[in-house]
């Protein structure tokens, strides 16, 4: 599996981000901090650049993109346009393709039946906008390495739709070295998901680990479609310190048939049971500990439980909404530690 | 909160008698009587150190240490934004209110006082605190060695060849005076350092709170406790002396139920062992044995010296952890362990090098004043008190002997300005030949009070009188007391209400569990307990340690994070909701109750 096109998880880091994008650096980096993530592999940049050498050699499009005026939306769909049916002509490399089709067979493990999902890892340091992520495209529950090798193909195609496109140019970056990761990664059939933040997003309460999690998977806490449970444990002890259980109608399961999601209501009584035990939360809680150790700064996670109870984390980045208060202490080491009583009890409280 | 206009609590004028107590004003001194202007003052009911009714004397005992603590506050220290306390006493019980200052030029200047007084014993803390220890055990000797005077038909013969020229009547007014002013200087000593101490707890307490919105005050509270504090002392020398009965082969003298008089008759039936395990109950005793089942408030709370029934209900259950040879001892070197890792932990959350900084330096100056705040009650409320109101024994038993009373207990229905009266009487009387006129006199009125006091028992105390304040700003109120403006709007709320089956408190120690209550007003009934109840009480103290092995979780009345229960709950591992307001009124023994000390609430089942 030594292909400089498609990395295991295992062998990358934060440090590979130039090659493999945010998204893959960071699943790696978990992997590699002995984090459970679903296993998976990344189509490096050198697979991209290798592709776009062979369609753009001399540069054309590249310069074509660079004198698109942004906002101007006709003319940058119509050479959008052009450009991803110039993608989808292009036959794909035939070395790539069969180290993605190792890769694939590597993590199905001989299991016919297992589902990936295929995700755009952009490398642009921009891509913590989520702005810029969002234009990039996800594909779940793919069967099959044609499936696989047909998605990094559109994953790449991506990168030139017009919304991508307009978003470059109205940054005006420069099309050299613009280039692209893509993750592909088992699904997990989640029994619950979730988000966990190591610190508090109400108080920006560093000592806490706030959980949320809801039956199924994590799509429809996130898309907002049910008010998860929310649970609060004390990171320096493990204790739970509140448990809020919401009632949870509804859940996201796979659709295998046509990938994607859909929406089931969960059964009546089991709507408003916790869907977290204890032990699971002080397990979440002490992953999430781990993680924020590991890259030493508060992190946002995303989570899923299997419906085999294994504990993976799908995503993890850092905190940003309170990170900038850190920055402003709060107190300030006194010549004389009595300054600060006689701050407290001088009336400046 | 008090937006609305809502007047939760009754207004001091509009506390009811109860009925039969007519004429109980007399019982305590007119200055902590209610006046009409209190009315437009917010008191709440100090339930934590008074939680029965007071005695005449009673009122002896809440006022001296409110002479002190304000002294120390207001005049010595100079506190910035706060003076001392008031209080009044209605039906028995003692409420409270405190006065801020709140001009910010009078702050000013009392700041520039404060800096420089408790500048100096922040600064000297360790040395002034070490010589507080031996002006606390001088003085306690000093109230032992009193002696009260015999009053013999004929003065001493030493008396005449000495010379001295002062009769024994002369010393009865004298060692009655020395005993009150004793009770003074230890309360002095007792505010000497305390507020100061707790000044230093608020100090890290707010910041805390601020680093870490979200953090539980028992979190603070861990991270500032000692391991080796006394109050775990008392309740050591019972597994001493555990160990020493079974070493030594007496154990099989102690069974559940069988009195202390008995077991000490059989000792002495046993030989050298048994003199020797007597060897053994007599060191620990002196001094660790004067402890109150009380708060230092009240003459009826005996000591453990006093009424060995409450040690030794301890003694059968720790003989068979002996036996069986389970570990009795406090993992002292796992707390601490534990208390570094969490103090690291939090601390390293901290985002920038000033607030590690900042951090470090006020947790640092909890770390010196702490063993003050944790051990002083040892020495002042258990170990002076229980001396004391023994000396004050001493003279009940003197005025018995002359008629005047008719049992030296019948002493505490007196003020303490009622007893030099009536040893007034007795000089005079033994000087002229004659009988005392206080038989006639005092009896019934004693009498009478004790009916009155009876009554009062029965009286459901607010918590709290007068216009709600918007919130309670004063922190050093707050950790006291364990009021805060949530605690007064739960308690503001009638029982029995919307959510009458679930009361909620501070959550002192976390952990939720299920069990029977079993309820418990006074210390004196401690040995109702049984294994595996949730305990419900008023507020506890020390001597209450032994019951915390028995029990699966406690629920109090009144308190805060850094209370007795709470602590001792934090250590034991249990479960424990502190400051409930009600919790003692509300269930009865017997209930089911769900106890979560990570919430502070508290269901009845």
């Amino acid at each position: 599996m030594a292909s400089p096109f498609v990395r295991p998880f295992g062998d990358i880091g934060l440090g590979d981000r130039p090659s493999v994008g945010g998204k893959g650096a960071s699943l790696g980096e978990l992997t590699r901090a002995g984090i459970a993530v679903p296993p998976g592999v990344v189509v490096t940049t050198a697979a991209f650049e290798r592709f776009l050498a062979a369609l753009d050699g001399d540069g054309t499009i590249r310069r074509e993109i660079e004198g698109l005026k942004a906002d101007d939306l006709p003319t940058i769909t119509r050479a959008s346009t052009a450009i991803r049916q110039r993608l989808e002509d292009t036959p794909f490399p035939e070395d790539i393709g069969a180290a993605i089709v190792d890769a694939h067979a590597a993590l199905c493990g001989g299991d016919g039946g297992m589902t990936v999902a295929v995700r755009s890892s952009a490398t642009s340091e921009d891509s913590e906008d989520a702005s810029f992520a969002g234009l990039q495209d996800t594909f779940l529950w793919l069967r099959g390495a044609d499936a696989v090798v047909r998605h990094v193909r559109t994953c790449w195609a991506s990168l030139y739709s017009t919304e991508s496109v307009n978003y470059r140019r109205r940054l005006a970056m420069r099309e050299e070295g613009l280039a692209m990761g893509v993750v592909v990664q088992q699904m997990v059939d989640a029994r619950c998901s979730g988000v966990m933040f190591t610190r508090s997003p109400t108080t920006g309460d560093r000592s806490v680990i706030v959980i949320e999690g809801s039956y199924g998977l994590g799509s429809c806490i996130v898309s907002g479609e049910v008010t998860p449970d929310r649970y609060v444990a004390n990171k320096v002890t493990g204790d739970i310190k509140d448990r809020a259980v919401s009632q949870k109608t509804m859940q996201h399961i796979p659709d295998r048939e046509n990938g994607g999601v859909l929406e089931v209501p969960v059964a009546a009584a089991r709507q408003t049971l916790p869907c977290l035990t204890d032990a699971e939360i002080s397990t979440l809680a002490a992953i999430g500990k781990r993680v924020e150790r590991h890259y030493g700064k508060p992190q946002d996670i995303e989570w899923s439980i299997s419906q085999t109870d294994e504990i993976l984390l799908l995503q993890s980045r850092p905190e940003t909404v309170w990170a900038h208060r850190d920055a402003t202490p709060i107190a300030r080491v006194a010549a004389n530690p009595l300054e600060h009583v006689f701050a407290v009890f001088g009336g400046n409280r | 909160m008090s937006q609305t206009g809502r007047n939760a609590f009754p207004l001091p004028s509009e506390v009811a008698a109860v009925p039969g107590t007519e004429g109980w004003e007399d019982m305590y001194p007119y200055f902590s009587r209610f006046r009409p202007e209190d009315d437009k003052r917010f008191w709440f009911y100090n339930s934590m150190h008074f939680p029965e009714p007071l005695a005449a004397f009673g009122a002896t005992t809440a006022e001296v240490p409110y002479t002190a603590l304000g002294a120390f506050t207001t005049r010595v220290f100079v506190f910035p934004t706060v003076l001392g306390i008031e209080h009044r006493i209605v039906n028995g019980r003692v409420y409270i209110t405190s006065h801020a200052v709140t001009d910010p030029e009078e702050i000013g200047r009392r700041l520039v006082e404060f800096q420089e007084r408790a500048g100096f014993y922040y600064q000297n803390w360790t040395r002034l605190y070490g010589e507080w220890k031996e002006r606390m055990e001088a003085l306690i000797a000093e109230v032992s060695a009193i002696k009260v005077p015999e009053l013999p038909e004929f003065d001493n013969i030493e008396m005449v060849l000495s010379g001295r020229g002062v009769a024994q009547n002369h010393y009865v007014r004298e060692a009655y005076h020395r005993t009150i002013a004793c009770l003074s200087t230890m309360w002095h000593h007792h505010f000497e350092f305390l507020m100061l101490g707790y000044g230093a707890y608020l100090v890290f307490f707010q910041f805390c709170k601020k680093a870490f919105p979200e953090i539980p005050d028992q979190m603070v509270a861990r991270m500032v406790s000692g391991i080796d504090v006394l109050m775990f002392r008392p309740d050591d020398e019972l597994k001493r002396l555990a160990r020493c009965a079974v070493e030594l082969g007496v154990d099989g003298q102690f069974a559940e139920g069988v009195s202390p008089a008995d077991i000490l008759a059989a000792m002495e039936t046993l030989g050298e062992p048994g003199r020797r395990w007597i060897e053994e109950l007599d060191r620990s005793r002196e001094p660790w044995f004067n402890i109150s089942v009380g708060d230092g408030f009240y003459h009826h709370h005996r000591s453990w010296n006093d009424d060995l029934s409450v040690p030794f209900a301890a003694l059968p259950r720790y003989i068979r952890m002996v036996r069986k040879g389970e570990s009795m001892d406090r993992p002292t070197n796992a707390l601490r362990q534990e208390r570094a890792r969490i103090i690291e932990e939090y601390r390293a959350l901290l985002p920038t090098d000033a607030d590690r900084g900042a951090f470090d330096q006020m947790l640092g100056l909890c770390h010196t004043v702490f063993p003050y705040v944790e051990d002083h009650k040892f020495y002042c409320e258990h170990w002076f008190i229980s001396v004391f109101f023994n000396k004050l024994r001493e003279f009940g038993a003197l005025l018995t002997r002359n008629g005047v009373l008719k049992s030296e207990e019948d002493i505490f229905q007196l003020r303490h300005q009622e007893i030099d009266e009536a040893l007034c009487d007795l000089m005079l009387a033994w000087a002229a030949g004659a009988p005392c006129a206080g038989g006639q006199h005092w009896q019934p009125i004693v009498a009478r009070r004790k009916e009155i006091l009876e009554r009062f028992k029965d009286w459901n105390a607010p918590p709290a009188l007068g216009p709600l304040p918007d919130s309670v700003e004063d922190p050093a109120v707050q950790m006291l007391w364990g009021i805060t403006s949530e605690s007064l709007e739960n308690w503001s709320r009638p029982p029995g209400g919307t959510d009458g089956n679930e009361l909620k408190g501070f959550a002192a120690s976390p952990g939720v569990v299920e069990g029977v209550a079993r309820v418990l007003k006074t210390a004196a009934e401690i040995g109702e307990i049984r294994d595996g109840e949730i305990l419900v009480c008023p507020v506890t103290n020390p001597s209450w340690g032994p019951v915390f092995g028995r029990i699966k979780a406690a629920v109090s009345d009144i308190g805060g994070t850094m209370s007795h229960a709470a602590i001792v709950a934090r250590e034991y591992g249990m479960p424990a909701v502190v400051g409930t307001g009600q919790a003692t009124k509300r269930i009865v023994t017997g209930q089911r109750l769900r106890v979560d000390g990570n919430t502070g609430i508290v269901t009845i089942l």
